[in-house]
């Protein structure tokens, strides 16, 4: 299509200025993570990020939340998707409300509800941070029900679940290794969004006093702001890269946390 | 003979309906783990958080504290000045991301332009928080990035005091950088689905570009719009990190009331003031949610054909 030039003027301004605001704050941090002093440049804070014991412990802590918050996505809420799905159908609708709950609830109202029952985990249980795990497992929830439901729309499962079943094979193995492998892309974008709330979730754990990734970042904020800037500027990277990682094909045009996926 | 057999149904029929009762609720405990889960951590909180709103320290129903909090002027300017922000980051947001879908989709379909802006929306809608938070300390900041470049040659101009940068007004100006990029991915499809043919057929019967907004483009958009902008708003009014990591003094927004109310030294004390506040947060959320799927629904007639 052939455009007037009015057109294109007005086409480039518009990404330049949204792009000039977007890219501000991260060249910004570029600068500030490699100042030392007033005026020398060096990499003492990138260097520095490893040398912080609480900030390895934080990160060692998160790292550790998104793997079960993983096995708690793949052996829990995947199967009772397909399960809801396949046998009690039901049940969608109701499964749907559930899992688009977190949506209507503020982290922070979230936080007034479940402070009750990790007050009483920590006294009659543990105090481990790995406890946050299950509230996490809930606020993937509309994330990954959209994903896993448009996955399994897409791909006629009862058929393949009947000819598995025809066939001989056992309930647990139609699931894992028939249903499942078939929506792995929707698995994949759901497991990738997963990670990154995951890695960025502040309001929960620092309410609830547990020293994971975001909290030690504040933290060290408030003492040292270039080592924060220079973390915080890594992690981006790193959630980027993950993305990246994404099946190409979902990728490609659609949005990643398209919540209203038809 | 035909009676035999139909007495042999009915007779097997009788014997196997325990049986058959029980195969038609095992599949029900597939789904207990789950429950059990969301129950505990989600379902529960939920409940107990909007219950307690109304009850007194021993659980008997009350209206004291709901009362209390929202004929407070306090409270209400904050909750007015929380819901000012959302619905200002969200307008703004709307605009320059339902621009920017525009410039871009406009755009080759699989040029590289679209797949850097679909990749970096993803990370950017999702990078709020602390992270956000010292990402415009390190550009606004006292020794930020732009602050010290203004300060050398103007130092008196706004943005040479960056104090503004921890208040509402730099609240706003940070929110928008999630904003941006969350209504790039919901208003995208829209854009998407704006048909060509559409364009041509206005063209031929001779309309102007101005005639096919007014008439084509913006009606057709409006509903998508919308929804989108509620969905922003949702998003600018739950948002607590940000705002948390970037004031540390004073609660200039609802959500830090209530984790101050929270974590303060009489915390029991004020735990029906964070219910209470709790549930005005969470009747704002549902109104716009539900807004929200309405609009959804006229949009789907248009992006389904």
């Amino acid at each position: 299509m052939k455009r007037s030039l009015g057109q294109r003027i007005w086409r480039w301004s518009i990404l330049l200025v949204v792009t000039s605001y977007l890219a501000l704050p991260i060249v910004a941090m570029l600068d500030f993570s490699t100042k030392v002093g007033r005026s020398k440049r060096g990499l003492y804070a990138w260097k520095a990020i490893f040398s912080q014991p609480e900030l390895v412990g934080g990160i060692v802590t998160s790292l550790e939340l998104a793997a079960i918050v993983i096995a708690l996505l793949l052996f829990l809420v995947v199967p009772t998707v397909v399960w809801v799905h396949l046998k009690l159908p039901r049940l969608r609708r109701p499964l749907e409300l559930i899992c688009l709950l977190p949506l209507a609830i503020p982290g922070i109202v979230l936080v007034v509800g479940v402070s009750k029952i990790y007050m009483w985990l920590s006294i009659h249980w543990t105090e481990s941070p790995l406890t946050l795990s299950a509230v996490y497992a809930m606020l993937i929830l509309p994330y990954t029900y959209r994903s896993l439901s448009a996955a399994l729309f897409a791909v006629d499962v009862h058929t393949l679940a009947e000819a598995a079943r025809t066939l001989g094979a056992s309930t647990s193995r139609t699931l894992f290794q028939i249903v499942i492998p078939t929506i792995k892309a929707g698995v994949m974008s759901a497991l990738v969004i997963s990670i990154a709330l995951v890695l960025g979730e502040y309001t929960i754990s620092s309410l609830l006093n547990y020293k994971t990734f975001q909290v030690e970042i504040n933290l060290i904020g408030q003492n040292d702001g270039t080592i924060a800037v220079a973390v915080s500027l890594a992690s981006l990277i790193f959630v980027l890269l993950l993305l990246l990682l994404m099946p190409t094909a979902k990728r490609h045009g659609k949005a990643l946390l398209d919540v209203d996926a038809e | 003979m035909s009676q035999l057999t139909q007495e042999a149904i009915t007779g097997s029929a009788a014997r196997g309906s325990g049986y058959r009762a029980w195969r038609r609720v095992t599949p029900y405990f597939g789904v207990l783990p789950f429950l059990t889960l969301a129950t505990l951590f989600l379902l529960w909180p939920t409940i107990s958080v909007m219950t307690g709103a109304f009850q007194d320290s021993k659980g008997h129903f009350t209206f004291t504290s709901v009362h209390d909090v929202w004929t407070s002027s306090t409270h209400l300017a904050i909750f007015k000045n929380t819901l000012l922000l959302s619905g200002e980051t969200a307008l703004i947001g709307a605009i320059l991301g339902a621009l920017l879908s525009y410039a871009v989709a406009t755009g080759k379909p699989d040029g590289i332009l679209r797949r850097i802006w679909v990749s970096a929306t993803g990370v950017l809608a999702q990078f709020g928080g602390v992270m956000l938070a010292f990402g415009f300390v390190a550009t606004f900041g006292f020794n930020g990035f732009i602050t010290t470049f203004v300060k050398s040659f103007a130092p008196h101009s706004f943005f040479a005091n960056p104090s503004w940068l921890y208040g509402i007004t730099g609240l706003a100006f940070v929110y928008c950088f999630f904003q941006i990029p969350l209504m790039f991915i919901v208003f995208l499809p829209a854009i998407d689905n704006l048909r060509p043919n559409w364009r041509e057929a206005s063209d031929s019967l001779g309309g102007s570009t101005w005639e096919y907004w007014r008439r084509v483009g913006i009606p057709v958009l409006t509903p998508s719009f919308l929804g989108s902008s509620l969905l922003l708003f949702a998003n600018a009014f739950s948002a607590y990190a940000t705002a948390a990591s970037l004031i540390s003094q004073g609660s200039i927004i609802t959500p830090l009331e209530i984790s101050g109310s929270l974590s303060s030294e009489t915390g029991l004390a004020n735990a029906a003031t964070a219910k209470a506040l709790s549930f005005g947060m969470v009747a704002v959320v549902v109104v716009v949610m539900a807004l929200y799927t309405l609009l959804r629904r006229k949009v789907s007639k248009w992006e389904k054909s």
